[in-house]
């Protein structure tokens, strides 16, 4: 078994069976990082480079863990202090790259489409860390994992995804997987920040009421407001958009049952999600982002094992 | 097709195995049995049931191990992981590795690998079914065995086990 794809660009590209074959692999990763000695010596003939185009802190530093625990060799690239600043093409910069002898790449660029355009010109591959508002399939693996976990199940599971729909990869990648995985998916947020037709596009439930959302579902995903990719206002301040879309653990105590939150991280505290919810006994924030080293140690490891990536 | 034990063989060659592990160290104290995944792991479940069977009351640790992420061929065929549980220290222990076949001997140098990440056994032996000799690419020999075969390289040895097989026995395909 492996998986249908050369690159990771998205969830998009994915199958049913490349999914859970990711999850499946995950689960053994995670028994790894239990062991006195957390690394393996899987990928030790592969070179990795990270190549961020984009701040990061999470994504990069879960992604050169998962590399140095496979035993790759690992190159970091942050735009902010590179050549790239010196007016290089990003297909320049890749290709200088890969002459050392890489063969993963592992990107993230405020471009929607980036690492696909890379996969058009390079032979190495590829795995998107997150392009623009398109996608960010590690982080939807590993939220799926997390549920999963946490629930024992993904399928007929139902997930709100709350807050800034329209500008979240996040939420895109998380649609398509829970989708093809058999979950229901209901998205909230304000009407501005919910793309259109979205309902017909990827058979999700849309609503703008928050309390509706969290009646209904098994599972809420609470997301950042994406300030930095809004470029007129489309909600009238903070304080407001806490008080309409908010998660306040009044919320949470009245609804009878008990919900499994999450967070892709960073929480912006009092916005879309008050701290004692964040810090709540219901919050898996923090597993989340255990999870993601052995997501992406699947991942990685899945993808370098396919012969016609070497 | 042609069969190399019978069910009954099989299973004489089972008790015979958890008498002589019994013979080097009688109560089993510090001592440690781990299966390799995916196949070996029916051998060590009926090794430890014939163990529990002779020395009822006496406990030892039994756990799985599985060796994927320790290949030395992970770029030529990918492999998919099955479960490893190890849920105790082997730090100071007798190891005894269990597999259903030892023919090159590269699972078990990666099981030695594998292993040592668990921590430093006080010493590991290796317990097969099938020992194929004379076809080894690495300097390891097991300490317990079923029965030693001389089977050319293009010969296939099934291990066949009831619980997944239908059927207990070993063939030559």
């Amino acid at each position: 078994m492996k998986l249908s794809t050369k690159h990771l660009l998205g969830i998009k590209d994915l199958t049913k069976e490349d999914i859970q074959l990711i999850l499946t692999t995950a689960g053994q990763f995670k028994e790894v990082l239990q062991r006195p000695v957390k690394k393996v010596p899987s990928l030790r003939d592969v070179t990795i480079v990270n190549l961020f185009y984009e701040n990061s802190t999470r994504t990069r530093m879960s992604f050169e863990l998962a590399e140095r625990r496979l035993s790759a060799d690992v190159l970091n690239f942050a735009a902010s202090s590179s050549s790239a600043a010196k007016g290089e093409t990003l297909l320049d910069t890749v290709n200088n790259i890969l002459s050392m002898k890489v063969d993963l790449v592992v990107m993230r660029h405020s471009a929607s489409g980036a690492p696909h355009f890379l996969a058009k010109h390079i032979p190495a591959a590829i795995v998107n860390a997150g392009d623009g508002i398109n996608e960010h399939p590690t982080q939807a693996l590993l939220d799926a994992f997390s549920m999963q976990e946490k629930t024992g199940r993904i399928e007929g599971l139902k997930v709100a995804i709350i807050g800034d729909i329209m500008h979240s990869r996040v939420a895109l990648s998380n649609m398509y997987l829970l989708k093809k995985m058999g979950a229901e998916v209901m998205v909230v947020g304000p009407p501005t920040l919910i793309p259109k037709y979205l309902e017909q596009a990827l058979g999700v439930k849309v609503t703008y009421n928050v309390k509706e959302a969290l009646q209904w579902c098994d599972v809420a995903n609470v997301l950042r407001i994406q300030l930095e990719r809004q470029n007129q206002p489309l909600f009238s301040s903070l304080r407001e958009y806490n008080l309409a879309y908010g998660i306040k653990q009044s919320m949470l105590d009245q609804l009878g049952k008990e919900i499994v939150i999450m967070h892709p991280g960073p929480i912006n505290r009092g916005v879309e999600l008050d701290s004692d919810v964040a810090d709540g006994p219901h919050s898996i924030i923090l597993n989340q982002v255990e999870n993601g080293v052995a997501v992406r140690m699947a991942a990685l490891y899945l993808l370098a094992g396919r012969s016609d990536n070497h | 097709m042609k069969t190399i034990l019978s069910e009954q063989q099989m299973s004489l060659s089972i008790q015979r195995l958890a008498h002589q592990m019994l013979e080097n160290n009688p109560n089993m104290t510090n001592t440690v049995i781990i299966g390799l995944q995916p196949r070996g792991i029916y051998l060590s479940d009926r090794i430890v049931a014939a163990l529990k069977a002779i020395i009822p009351g006496q406990s030892f640790h039994y756990g799985k191990l599985d060796i994927t992420f320790y290949r030395d061929d992970v770029r030529k065929t990918l492999h998919i992981a099955n479960a490893t549980d190890i849920p105790f220290s082997i730090e100071g222990q007798s190891v005894i590795l269990v597999d259903d076949v030892l023919y090159t001997g590269r699972t078990i140098r990666a099981a030695l690998d594998a292993l040592l990440d668990f921590g430093r056994p006080s010493k590991v032996s290796l317990c097969v079914l099938i020992d194929r000799r004379f076809s080894r690419e690495l300097p390891i020999q097991p300490d317990y065995a079923g029965k030693a075969i001389d089977a050319i390289f293009t010969d296939k040895v099934k291990v066949n086990w009831k619980e997944k097989d239908e059927k207990d026995e070993v063939v030559l395909v």
